[in-house]
């Protein structure tokens, strides 16, 4: 098939043709040009959508209570409604097929103490396991463990920031500090992608929390994560199946919306998804659009080529070319033309996103950036499209019959 | 070598036809210097092509070295054109884009033959034609006359059986003209036999044998001073 002297009559007949070789380039490595840039772009604006709900798991529910605001079944309305650890026995129990994960939250504010540096922060008495549901890493010592839980250990996780202001750059493991007038043990340090705010946490098991601060078993209200096998419409029927169970189980009705509170990060997830559903489309359309733009111009050219090589082509009939040899030497040239040009493209594609790419930030636009899959994909349907567009006109040109092509002027 | 019977061509034009060969009787032997005259629209350059495998036939038989042609495709005819037939046209027909040398070479590159060989051959062609040192030449840089000799050593290269020119010397002056016909007279003096278009006196009367074609029929086919006395 390799055939030295076929590609040396291309190289010549590019050659020779400079200006026509590289004008049906430039439409090619334009196209592809384009396309990696807008895919480019597009990648960036959904990184950026992705880093802003990047917050917490995406499958998160947290359930709250409060007054309730209508009278039920006798009982008054402006009634407290206050979670037990037996509504989170309840909804482990109940929700067990739809709850991947839950945790009972109990917080309180309280003045935090090292040494002689201390600050205010939210303390937070959670389940084993909560720091998924923040999507919290630890990067130093362990989170809370059963064993914390079960034996109501003084043992705290504490949020970075906590272990930057009150230890000045020391490391808080193993440290002991005063929380509200109890000494815990820090086990452990944890950032957390929600940012600052959510590195002010200290947490320690929910059990505890109740101890200590109200020998009670009252919760403040639950974090859980949906079982991701759920569709975000079953997760948001499963929120409000959740709701009205909880609305049953207090006695509140179920037209009242402050008692029980619900915020379930599948509706976020919906609109989110749909606005990144939106997104990809768009992108897709212009990429292919460009694509396409490009697979024209390329086919344009090639109709041009054959057209202008007619007699030439005449000629080497005459002179004992076989059809197969026209249609290859045409098609060669087309397919040599887009795969250098669009290689050429997608280098000066891939460059331009490096060299601005951070520099995007501010529009919204992070690390915009194709993957190879995409790019390669895109050069194949570009030579691809290059074989078709020259064979096409090619195949015309081994049939037309010599006599007319060396006719043509 | 090459034997016509009966043959017809027409063209369409819209609805109607043209009947341009309506039946035509043509025997030319091995080593024969035939010229074919005619004023234009007498058939001669449709003769030319479909003698030349550049166009098809109606009707009746034509049989090229023997082999009667028929139902060709373009990779057959391609086969045979590259085999037996070498063209010269009036207008030259050189590549633009190649040298002189690289254009002589090219009926050998679709025979097959490898690279240095074949531009060695083309020398060597270039060299009988007196062009020599005018191989690395583009076409633009050449004369009339010279891009002549250039097709006439491309038409010669694979040694053809039959060497077909179509107004070979349309576009020369009288002095070139002289020049190309002694080219031609030297290969039929080799034994090739030649078929040459043309509708010059002066050039039919140095072949050795004149067929006159009006009206797609042949109305005059007699042998020249030179052809007698060779007979």
């Amino acid at each position: 098939m390799f055939d030295i002297d076929r590609w040396r009559e291309i190289f010549q007949s590019i050659n020779k043709n400079r200006l026509r070789s590289i004008l049906s380039g430039f439409t090619v490595a334009f196209a592809i040009l384009l396309f990696t840039l807008l895919f480019g772009i597009g990648n960036g604006l959904q990184n950026t959508f992705k880093e802003q709900f990047a917050g917490d798991a995406t499958n998160s529910i947290y359930v709250g209570s409060g007054r309730t605001t209508k009278p039920y079944k006798g009982l008054q309305s402006g009634r407290q409604i206050q979670f037990k650890n037996d509504d989170y026995e309840f909804l482990k129990e109940k929700f067990s097929n739809e709850i991947q994960f839950i945790s009972p939250r109990v917080d309180i504010s309280a003045n935090v103490v090292f040494n002689n540096k201390q600050d205010n922060y939210t303390i937070r008495g959670v389940y084993p396991g909560y720091d998924v549901l923040e999507s919290a890493s630890i990067f130093e010592g362990r989170f809370l463990n059963y064993l914390d839980v079960k034996n109501k250990l003084k043992v705290a996780v504490i949020g970075n920031m906590v272990e930057k202001d009150l230890f000045r750059g020391l490391s808080a493991y193993g440290k002991e500090i005063n929380i509200g007038g109890f000494i815990y043990k820090v086990v452990g340090v944890f950032t957390d992608p929600g940012g600052d705010s959510d590195e002010r946490f200290i947490y320690t098991p929910y059990t505890t929390m109740q101890q200590i601060y109200g020998a009670n078993d009252n919760i403040g209200n639950f974090g859980m994560t949906y079982n991701p096998d759920l569709s975000i419409d079953a997760a948001i029927v499963f929120g409000n199946k959740m709701k009205r169970a909880l609305q049953k189980r207090h006695d509140v009705s179920p037209e009242d919306q402050r008692a029980i509170r619900i915020n379930n990060n599948a509706e976020g997830n919906r609109q989110v998804s749909m606005m990144m559903f939106g997104l990809n489309i768009l992108i897709i359309i212009i990429g292919f659009g460009t694509l396409i733009a490009g697979i024209v111009g390329i086919s344009n050219i090639m109709v041009y080529v054959v057209k202008e090589r007619t007699k030439e082509l005449g000629i080497r009939k005459a002179l004992g070319a076989s059809p197969a040899s026209i249609i290859a030497l045409i098609m060669l040239e087309s397919v040599l033309i887009t795969a250098i040009s669009g290689y050429l493209g997608l280098i000066a594609g891939v460059g331009i996103l490096e060299a601005t790419g951070s520099s995007l930030e501010k529009y919204f636009i992070l690390n915009p950036g194709v993957s190879t899959s995409t790019v390669v994909g895109a050069t194949i349907t570009l030579i691809t499209a290059g074989v078709l567009a020259g064979y096409l006109p090619a195949k015309r040109a081994a049939q037309i019959k010599p006599i007319e092509a060396l006719r043509a002027d | 070598m090459i034997r016509i019977e009966k043959l017809h061509k027409s063209y369409p034009i819209g609805k109607d036809k043209l009947h341009v060969l309506k039946g035509i009787d043509l025997h030319i032997k091995e080593g024969e210097f035939v010229s074919i005259m005619g004023s234009s629209g007498s058939g001669k350059s449709t003769l030319l092509n479909i003698v030349g495998l550049l166009d098809i036939h109606d009707e009746g038989d034509y049989y090229l070295n023997g082999q009667l042609i028929k139902d060709m495709n373009e990779k057959k005819a391609a086969l045979l054109r590259n085999k037996f037939l070498g063209f010269i046209f009036q207008s030259f027909n050189l590549i633009s884009y190649k040298t002189a040398l690289e254009n002589v070479a090219l009926p050998l590159y679709y025979k097959g033959m490898a690279r240095k060989e074949r531009l060695e051959v083309a020398l060597d062609y270039l060299e009988k034609v007196g062009l020599k040192e005018w191989a690395n030449h583009l076409p633009n840089e050449l004369s009339g006359g010279q891009k002549q000799r250039v097709a006439i050593a491309r038409a010669l290269v694979t040694k053809p059986k039959v060497v077909l020119a179509d107004e070979p010397t349309g576009a020369l002056d009288s002095t070139t003209t002289d020049s190309v016909m002694d080219l031609l007279k030297d290969i039929n003096d080799e034994g090739m036999t030649v078929f040459v278009i043309t509708h010059e006196e002066e050039v039919a009367e140095q072949t050795k044998r004149i067929v006159r074609l009006k009206d797609g029929l042949i109305i005059s086919d007699e042998l020249t001073s030179t052809g007698k006395k060779v007979v």
